[in-house]
């Protein structure tokens, strides 16, 4: 039995649905969001590795590296912001993130 | 079924439980330790493809920094965590009728695409054979020559995440009395000690 390219694209798209779902289904907690859109982030960089093996491409592990560096630094400043939050609010509770009226 | 069908089939299994105990764990805490898991597992992944320095890199980064900085704010910040949890059937389905859409969908994408032949027979950098080169020279010399521009913004864009995060979380504290060494230094003999002649027997 070969694992070709489809084996790999399929967990990845099972990774990327469960972190879409964690998103929906997390409306108290913003900690499990950015979790959630880390392992979003994952499940792109095991698509762009799976594709960099099977094209026989080094570029897309160039990018997979670019995505971590920006997922390193989206987590980075999404953390900051939510300890300036629970600063001011004392909640992390996305009901409560309500202040813009959004 | 060969070694590397097990293997795949175990770091894939193990990624994708850990992915899914991350949205469902009851306490925070358990969650970035399943995305600790999650990471280590695409790790192992990431060497099967063969993207060594990627897997190393995944491992340093994510679970030595990002996934550290997770616990710490997870711990540090002190919320009621049973409340946090009311609420969690209200969204369940609408959320599971999503992602179960979205999931199809991509099933549907894995399982029907084509690629190009002239893409596979072209590659823009291609990988060198692993006797010439090991991965990570492979990657060094492209990222440093080709792509040096986005290697440049990709540490500009972690300078910025870096100031960025200092400023926000940097408090002000008013009443704490620091040290301010300019202002000590500006101090003369005749500011701080004033002399005087005590006559005898009458006090200032």
């Amino acid at each position: 039995m070969v694992i070709g390219l489809g084996h790999y694209l399929t967990v990845a798209a099972v990774l990327f649905t469960l972190g879409v779902f964690g998103i929906f289904i997390n409306r108290k907690n913003v900690i499990v969001i950015l979790m959630s859109v880390e392992l979003i982030l994952l499940a792109v960089n095991i698509n762009m590795v799976a594709f960099s093996t099977h094209l026989g491409d080094i570029v897309g592990q160039v990018f997979a590296l670019l995505i971590l560096t920006v997922a390193a630094a989206e987590a980075a400043i999404g953390l900051a912001i939510l300890v300036v939050f629970f600063r001011n609010r004392g909640s992390i509770a996305v009901e409560d993130i309500n202040s813009m009226r959004g | 079924m060969t070694v590397t069908a097990a293997f795949f089939y175990l770091f894939a299994t193990i990624t994708i439980a850990s992915g899914f105990m991350v949205i469902a764990s009851r306490n925070p805490v358990q969650s970035v330790l399943f995305l600790i898991l999650a990471f280590v597992n695409a790790a192992g992944l990431f060497l099967m493809m063969g993207a060594e320095f990627l897997a190393m890199i995944l491992v340093i980064v994510y679970v030595g920094a990002v996934a550290v900085l997770f616990l710490f704010v997870v711990m540090m910040l002190d919320v009621d965590f049973a409340a946090l949890r009311q609420g969690f059937l209200q969204y369940l389905p609408i959320g599971g009728l999503i992602g179960l859409i979205l999931l199809i969908e991509l099933i549907f994408v894995v399982s029907a695409y084509v690629i190009d032949p002239g893409l596979v027979r072209s590659p823009a950098v291609p990988i060198p054979a692993a006797d010439v080169m090991t991965n990570t020279e492979a990657l060094g010399h492209v990222l440093y020559t080709r792509y040096f521009y986005f290697f440049q913004a990709a540490g500009l864009i972690l300078l910025v995440a870096m100031i960025g995060a200092i400023v926000l979380t940097l408090r002000e504290r008013v009443g704490v009395r620091r040290q301010d060494i300019s202002k000590q230094n500006a101090r003369t003999q005749e500011t701080a000690v004033e002399l005087r002649k005590v006559p005898s027997r009458q006090g200032i």
